[in-house]
């Protein structure tokens, strides 16, 4: 499988007036086609920033101030943020979904006004092959009786039926990529369910690739290929899916994995909270910023900059100096 | 169950919130958000409430408290009824039910210091003497839940969202309650931090002789973890109610079975066996449930009959309820 | 007291907090930090001044006339001249000062007081409370702020004690249409549910918990209402129901210039300057304590 994005040492920093915010610190990944990632971190870990930056969406005080972001060859962080190429591929061949269905669309036009100004601005088709192309996509997406629907507002659509939109809207032009980020958040659990199935069976179907932003580590064991987990601005680890959650190598990732409650665990289970919080991404050490809550730091760890990702075996990486496979249990 | 140990009896409770119309305030329909609900609370238990927005599970919390004046049925708190209390009566009662919210940012008040909403129940109910004896009181519950007593000045905006919530839960202790409603306690909170509080909530409750938590949230994976029993809710009704380490195991309601389904365990190996159970369409309007089981319209198992009537909870085995007729 | 909770929980280690952001120095930063909001707190602070110190700063006796000195251009002697009797211009704005700025602090303190107090029983309450207070509100806002003092000053007669009472009257609905609104939100945070399911009464909400979060647009509204009131003041002065000469009110000067506007001109331009340059003033002023205590700002700036 070919690679279809790679982003090379991404930085996105925000200018406060406390300080410069490094929302986003050397981040690298790729994604190969018709492929699902998982991007995985708290709030504030940048996972959001990173593909914002990939859209060229970071406003001011934002800046991407490094890196590149190659997408089928290019270079994107050639283009300016409002040329004509960074708008053809924006929405078009790369397509977005947020977390917030009630604000992401706009109250004042119908949905088939809104699903429709895309085909036509991008595909350039005629109105009533928009609005044939609309009822289809809608129906695709699970809206029942999309014909009676389309001329709805979106107060009308509950907040599931909303993300359905949503969906629809980002795979009308096609996409080779879709991020959908925190797509199911503010929903209930089945419906959840419900759209995480609908849009991996959409990607499949338009054989565009998915990236999974998200806090819960569940969605991403059910769904991702591979995983990203970011921490403080930058990726700590990356693998396969099966890899990271059977032997994860980045104290973090471990942590993660002991301080979440699971359905099927065993009674009596104790949750291994991580202490502290995370760091303020003003002044950031240079050392390792989950130093101050590991519970598996070496001396080095004091000593020596951010380490570097480092493979443990093809194709999974971490950023630590401690040898976290030697013991098997937590230390101390 | 040894009646004794009984702190909480909820006898088909029902809340209805009235629809009303035009000028004259003409009710027109009701939003039946609780529709016949009954379970048991005892002395040390926790209890999960679980279930989707809009099954009615926050407003049995706030029905416990008197929040709400329920429409029908009965709330015993230690032998009290709730809904028939006077106000005066029921200001008192609350000296011993707590409630834990959800927004660690909406629940404290913005203008008063982490000390000041702490103390705030002592004052209320005038439980410190002396001014000696409230600060002592303050610092200690600071201590309890793991802040330091030296930012007892501090205001809520420069705690971070899971120390705010442990002065939510300090708030609650203040009183020694002998039932806290938490109600989605840790739904807003990072993952590394929920299970700081969630680990907070247990040691509590080993060491306070008597706590109850009646738990209310969404994810049942959480719910399943702290609960000792847990009931699934499903449009304003109980579905199915039963020992924690039962719901995973042997689940009976098709509801809860689909509810577990939906959601995803953190290991693939585990996801690549587990069965999917996709529900079809959205969780019908309180304002217009549906004949009969009120999931029925959703279910994989329905028959004919289950738009006849609403299924009772019926005892399967020691202490497992469910309302299916075809469980 | 009952101790059931032992003493020695196991501590989470949650020391660790950010910085203290002390309230008082960013609303100081973000008050002052903009030149025209800073300039407006000035002239109010020289305005204040010159109101109190009024008797030995005027130069001459703002109502006494001298018909020696009738209708005079600035001049050394008399800065920015004497009117139709002889009194000195200068004298009469300083003391007018004084008139604006009384009127205006009493008027505010009255209206300010009495909406709040129905704005916060309306919202808080609800219902029939609610619909029977903003009912008769907004009767009273039917009518533009001007014409309602007007009519209530032209049926009370003119005077100090007259305008006042008409003027807060005027302002009254404003300040219990704004309380309540603010009331209304902040009803709906959990805090205040929180506060019942401790089992508060109604009126420790309202003072400790509901009113001192709602204050701070009430601040804003009422600096800037200071300015209009002095206004609003000025009109019914200019139109003859307000302030009797021979009190010195800027409104009344204004008019009594009328005549002589132009061959004087400096007559009634000057004390509309000093209205003008007041009314400003308190919108700037209020415009930067909006900023400053806007709480969706807080911990942005």
């Amino acid at each position: 499988m070919a690679e279809i994005l790679k982003v090379n040492n991404l930085i996105t920093q925000f200018k406060t007036e406390s300080g410069i915010v490094k929302a986003v610190n050397d981040v690298s990944y790729y994604i190969n086609e018709q492929e699902i990632i998982g991007l995985v971190g708290e709030s504030g870990c940048g996972k959001s920033v990173s593909q914002l930056s990939v859209m060229q969406l970071i406003n001011a005080p934002g800046k991407i101030t490094g890196g590149e972001i190659i997408f089928e060859g290019q270079n994107l962080l050639k283009y300016k943020q409002h040329s004509p190429e960074m708008r053809s591929i924006r929405g078009a061949r790369i397509a977005m979904i947020f977390q917030e269905p009630m604000t992401s669309l706009n109250p004042v036009l119908t949905i088939g006004q809104q699903l429709t100004e895309m085909l036509v601005l991008h595909l350039k088709m005629s109105n009533e092959d928009a609005r044939k192309r609309a009822i289809q996509l809608m129906g695709m997406v699970g809206i029942p009786a999309a014909e009676g629907r389309i001329d709805d507002y979106p107060h009308n659509f509950s907040g599931g039926m909303r993300q359905r939109v949503m969906i629809a809207m980002g795979l009308s032009c096609d996409p080779r990529i879709l991020i959908a980020d925190e797509p199911t958040t503010a929903l209930d659990v089945t419906t959840q369910a419900q759209l995480l199935e609908m849009m991996k069976d959409m990607v499949q179907r338009f054989r565009a690739s998915l990236v999974i932003v998200t806090h819960n580590l569940g969605v991403v064991a059910r769904y991702a290929e591979r995983i990203y987990i970011m921490y403080a601005g930058r990726i700590v680890e990356s693998g396969t899916t099966k890899d990271i959650f059977s032997k994860p190598r980045h104290p973090y990732t471990m942590g993660l994995l002991k301080c979440i409650p699971r359905l099927d665990e065993e009674e009596g289970r104790k949750l291994v909270p991580i202490e502290g919080l995370p760091p303020n991404l003003i002044n950031m050490p240079t050392t390792c910023a989950f130093l101050p809550r590991c519970s598996w730091k070496i001396e080095r760890c004091y000593k020596d900059p951010w380490p570097e990702l480092t493979p443990v075996n093809d194709n999974h990486f971490i950023r630590c100096y401690a040898d976290t496979k030697e013991k098997k249990s937590e230390p101390g | 169950m040894n009646q004794d140990n009984l702190i909480l009896d909820v006898k088909d409770l029902k809340m209805y919130f009235p629809v009303v119309r035009g000028l004259l305030r003409r009710k027109v329909a009701d939003v039946k958000a609780v529709d016949g609900v009954t379970f048991k609370l005892m002395r040390d238990e926790t209890l999960g409430l679980v279930g989707e927005s809009g099954c009615g599970k926050t407003t049995i919390g706030r029905c416990i408290i008197g929040l709400y004046r329920a429409t029908g049925g009965q709330i015993l708190f230690e032998d009290e009824d709730i809904t028939s209390m006077s106000e005066k009566k029921l200001r008192e009662v609350r000296r011993n039910i707590a409630l834990i919210f959800q927004d660690p940012y909406s629940s404290l008040d913005p203008r008063q210091s982490a000390g000041g909403i702490v103390g705030e129940p002592l004052k209320i109910h005038n439980m410190a003497l002396n001014k000696g004896e409230y600060k002592d009181r303050v610092e200690q519950l600071l201590r309890i839940v793991g802040l330091d007593p030296s930012m007892v000045d501090r205001f809520p905006h420069e705690f971070s969202g899971g120390q705010r919530q442990r002065i939510g839960v300090a708030r609650a202790l203040a009183c020694d309650p002998s039932l806290i409603i938490c109600d989605e306690p840790i739904s807003a909170l990072d993952v590394s931090i929920q299970a700081q509080i969630i680990n907070l909530l247990e040691e509590l409750q080993d060491s306070v002789k008597g706590l109850s938590y009646l738990f209310i949230a969404h994810d049942l994976s959480v719910v399943r973890h702290i609960s000792d029993r847990v009931a699934v809710m499903y449009l304003g009704h109980i579905m199915e109610i039963c020992k924690s380490r039962v719901l995973y195991e042997n689940p009976l309601h098709p509801y809860t079975r689909a509810l577990l389904s939906a959601i995803p365990i953190a290991d693939p190996f585990v996801e690549e066996t587990r069965e999917r159970i996709i529900l079809k369409g959205e969780v019908p309007s309180p304002l217009n449930p549906p004949p009969g089981c009120p999931f029925h319209p959703r279910c994989f198992m329905a028959i004919p009959e289950c738009s006849q009537a609403v299924p009772p909870l019926r005892t399967i085995s020691d202490g497992h309820e469910v309302a299916c007729i075809r469980a | 007291m009952p101790d059931k909770i032992a003493t020695g929980i196991v501590e989470n280690g949650m020391a660790e907090t950010a910085p203290r952001v002390s309230e008082w120095r960013r609303f100081r930063r973000v008050f002052l930090s903009r030149g025209l909001v800073f300039f407006g707190m000035v002239v109010i602070l020289v305005f204040i001044f010159v109101a109190i110190t009024a008797q030995w700063i005027a130069p001459y006796d703002p109502y006494k006339p001298d018909y020696t000195a009738i209708l005079q251009n600035p001049s050394s002697s008399h800065w920015l001249g004497t009117d139709a009797i002889g009194r000195d211009t200068l004298s009469r704005i300083i003391y007018g000062t004084r008139t604006s700025l009384v009127i205006g602090l009493i008027v505010v303190f009255f209206a300010c007081t009495i909406g709040i107090t129905l704005g916060t029983i309306a919202g808080f309450f609800g219902g029939w409370i609610y619909i029977i207070i903003m009912r008769f509100i907004d009767a009273l806002m039917s009518f533009p702020m001007i014409l309602l003092a007007l009519v209530i000053a032209a049926l009370l007669g003119g005077g100090m004690k007259n305008v006042i009472i008409s003027l807060s009257i005027a302002l009254m609905p404003g300040y219990a249409r704004l309380m309540c609104g603010q009331v209304l939100s902040v009803k709906q945070n959990d805090y205040i549910l929180a506060e019942r399911s401790m089992g508060a009464s109604n009126l420790r909400m309202m003072l400790r918990h509901v009113v001192p979060n709602c204050i701070s647009p009430i601040i804003v509204q009422i600096t800037m209402m200071l300015g209009a009131t002095i206004l609003a003041e000025a009109g019914l002065s200019f139109l003859g129901i307000g302030i009797t000469p021979p009190t010195a009110a800027w409104g009344s000067m204004v008019s009594d210039a009328r005549e002589y506007l132009m061959v004087m001109p400096i007559l009634s331009f000057a004390p509309g300057m000093a209205l003008m340059l007041v009314v400003f003033a308190f919108n700037m002023v209020g415009d930067g304590l909006r900023d400053a205590l806007d709480p969706r700002l807080r911990g942005i700036l």
